[in-house]
């Protein structure tokens, strides 16, 4: 009797683990794959444990060079389309205005785009104004598909803000200027470091666009695409642990951080 | 002073998202005679579309059936996570939530490349199915819809969790408690009270994995066959291999027109107003 009640509260919890452990399972292949030396370079059984490709990931002709360029066009993007999205997102947030309507459907569109529609587009209007493709036109590209995820986070976290915390920084002497940057500011961080954060993740993993408007620039996802025809460097998984890991360390940091007031 | 914050933000998605779909959609209507060689001339020939449309039908309805299961997959499996992490995790909340969103910093092309290497005719799923007779002994999981629609699923599924997570997380769950108390047993109550409470949630997270899944073409090319080939795998050749760009900027127009429709038939039917929830 105990045991089924027992169940009856928790089998969806346990049903949750089990998807859980279904979005787990590949990262865990990754993970062993970067640790395994397979018998032949097109199988992927597990044969022989090595830490090989950890102590030598760049041995793969050509890999580290394209991560070193997704990491550049991760940054640029980031930042362009963090400050542009941020801009928009206070504008949208703190003011009314003929087109307010409008401009929240432009941001949504590109969000509920195809990636291979937009992708597609873009090399239309590129190859329309003979602009020539590469690192550039990359850049330009994540910057338009990231801006929107931008602009929804920061929208996100500054309509959550009490604005009763404005007119109490007036009533203390602040100025407009000086409530922004000791009271706005501090409190809309979180949400535009997250969005940063989200921003450089759609950049760094992108394929899709990227593939439409690269030229002969490759970078980190097109390598991988292009090895996998032909059998996938066992340093890639490598890499694939590596962002997931720095990307636990990341969050760890941000949850451990001792918070302390900020007036 | 709004319009200054917005303006360079505004700017960037017009030239780079509103004019080129512009761009797109006058090159649909170019002379298909033509190349990029020797250019295109602008006839506003209508004719590429049902063109398009005669040749890829097939592959344009396979993208719509595949990500439509793949959507309910998502559905089914997101939920009992979301509601597990909403309602049943406690203070391990804020670390099931980081475990469903870290997959996404491993590349999405490496996590497909994991399932091929998962699914492969070699490896211990198929060898245990193989052994249960679920499968024939030559029976295979690569290469076949059912891996397309299984990536598909699992690429999409954060986009499922997360909302349903958002919508589910607000929900008081003296509510279900009340239904009780109003004898509503436990199928009356989810059906009552939690569903429609999630509603906002199940209406983003559909749209959210149905549109991305009916453009994507990255698991068909990894883990089908041309035999599994969607619209995004017509459309990428059209652009790169083929470079016959007037059919394929139609068959872009035609998917965009498909995926509209389907968004505003099932809006209406669910209610727009479930959409306040992802803006």
């Amino acid at each position: 009797m105990r045991l089924g009640r027992w169940l009856a509260d928790h089998w969806v919890l346990g049903a949750g683990l089990v998807v859980l452990a279904y979005l787990l399972l590949p990262v865990a292949v990754v993970a062993g794959l970067s640790v395994n030396r397979a018998s032949s370079r097109l199988s992927y059984d597990f044969h022989e444990f090595t830490l090989d490709w950890w102590a030598h990931p760049c041995g793969s002709p050509g890999m580290c060079a394209a991560v070193v360029r997704s990491v550049q066009i991760g940054f640029l993007s980031t930042l362009v389309a963090t400050v542009l999205g941020t801009l928009m997102a206070f504008g949208l947030t703190r003011h009314r205005f003929a087109g307010r309507g409008a401009t929240s459907i432009l941001v949504f569109l590109p969000m509920a785009t195809p990636e291979v529609v937009m992708g597609s587009s873009l090399l239309a209007l590129f190859g329309a104004a003979r602009v020539p493709l590469g690192f550039a036109t990359i850049v330009i590209a994540h910057v338009m598909f990231c801006v929107s995820f931008v602009v929804v986070t920061v929208r996100a976290r500054l309509a959550g803000l009490d604005p009763q915390l404005l007119e109490a920084a007036a009533d203390l002497y602040a100025g407009p200027w000086q409530a922004f940057r000791r009271v706005t500011l501090p409190l809309a961080l979180p949400g535009i470091v997250a969005a940063a954060l989200l921003a450089f993740s759609l950049s760094f993993d992108d394929f899709i666009v990227t593939n439409f408007n690269a030229g002969t620039t490759t970078t980190f996802p097109m390598y991988v695409w292009g090895a996998a025809q032909r059998g996938i460097p066992p340093q890639v998984n490598v890499i694939g642990t590596a962002m997931f890991l720095i990307a636990l360390l990341l969050v760890a940091l941000t949850m451990l951080r001792p918070r302390r007031a900020r007036f | 002073m709004p319009y200054l914050l917005i303006l360079p933000a505004g700017l960037w998605l017009i030239v780079f998202f509103v004019v080129p779909a512009v761009q797109l959609f006058a090159t649909s209507l170019y002379d298909p005679s033509g190349s990029l060689a020797t250019g295109y001339a602008m006839t506003g020939d209508l004719g590429n579309y049902p063109r398009a449309l005669g040749d890829y039908w097939p592959q344009l309805l396979r993208s719509l059936g595949y990500a439509a299961v793949a959507t309910l997959a998502c559905l089914a499996l997101g939920f009992p996570l979301a509601y597990a992490i909403a309602l049943k995790a406690g203070r391990w909340r804020n670390m099931l939530l980081v475990a469903v969103i870290a997959p996404f910093f491993t590349s999405f092309l490496i996590r497909t490349l994991a399932w091929k290497t998962i699914l492969s005719d070699t490896g211990v799923l198929v060898g245990l199915l193989r052994h249960a007779h679920l499968l024939g002994a030559d029976g295979r999981l690569l290469a076949t819809p059912f891996a397309v629609v299984a990536g598909l699923t699992y690429n999409f599924l954060p986009f499922m969790v997360l909302p349903l997570y958002a919508s589910l997380e607000r929900f008081d769950r003296r509510l279900l408690e009340a239904a009780g108390d109003l004898y509503a047993g436990p199928v009356a109550g989810f059906r009552r009270v939690t569903l429609p409470l999630a509603a906002p949630g199940i209406v983003a997270g559909t749209l959210l994995t149905f549109i991305p899944a009916a453009g994507d073409y990255v698991n068909a090319q990894l883990l089908g066959t041309p035999r599994t080939a969607m619209i995004g795998n017509v459309i990428d050749s059209a652009f790169l291999v083929r470079l016959d760009y007037p059919s394929a900027a139609a068959l872009s127009f035609v998917l965009m027109f498909a995926i509209l429709v389907l968004t505003v038939g099932y809006l209406r039917r669910v209610g727009a107003g479930a959409l306040d929830a992802v803006s």
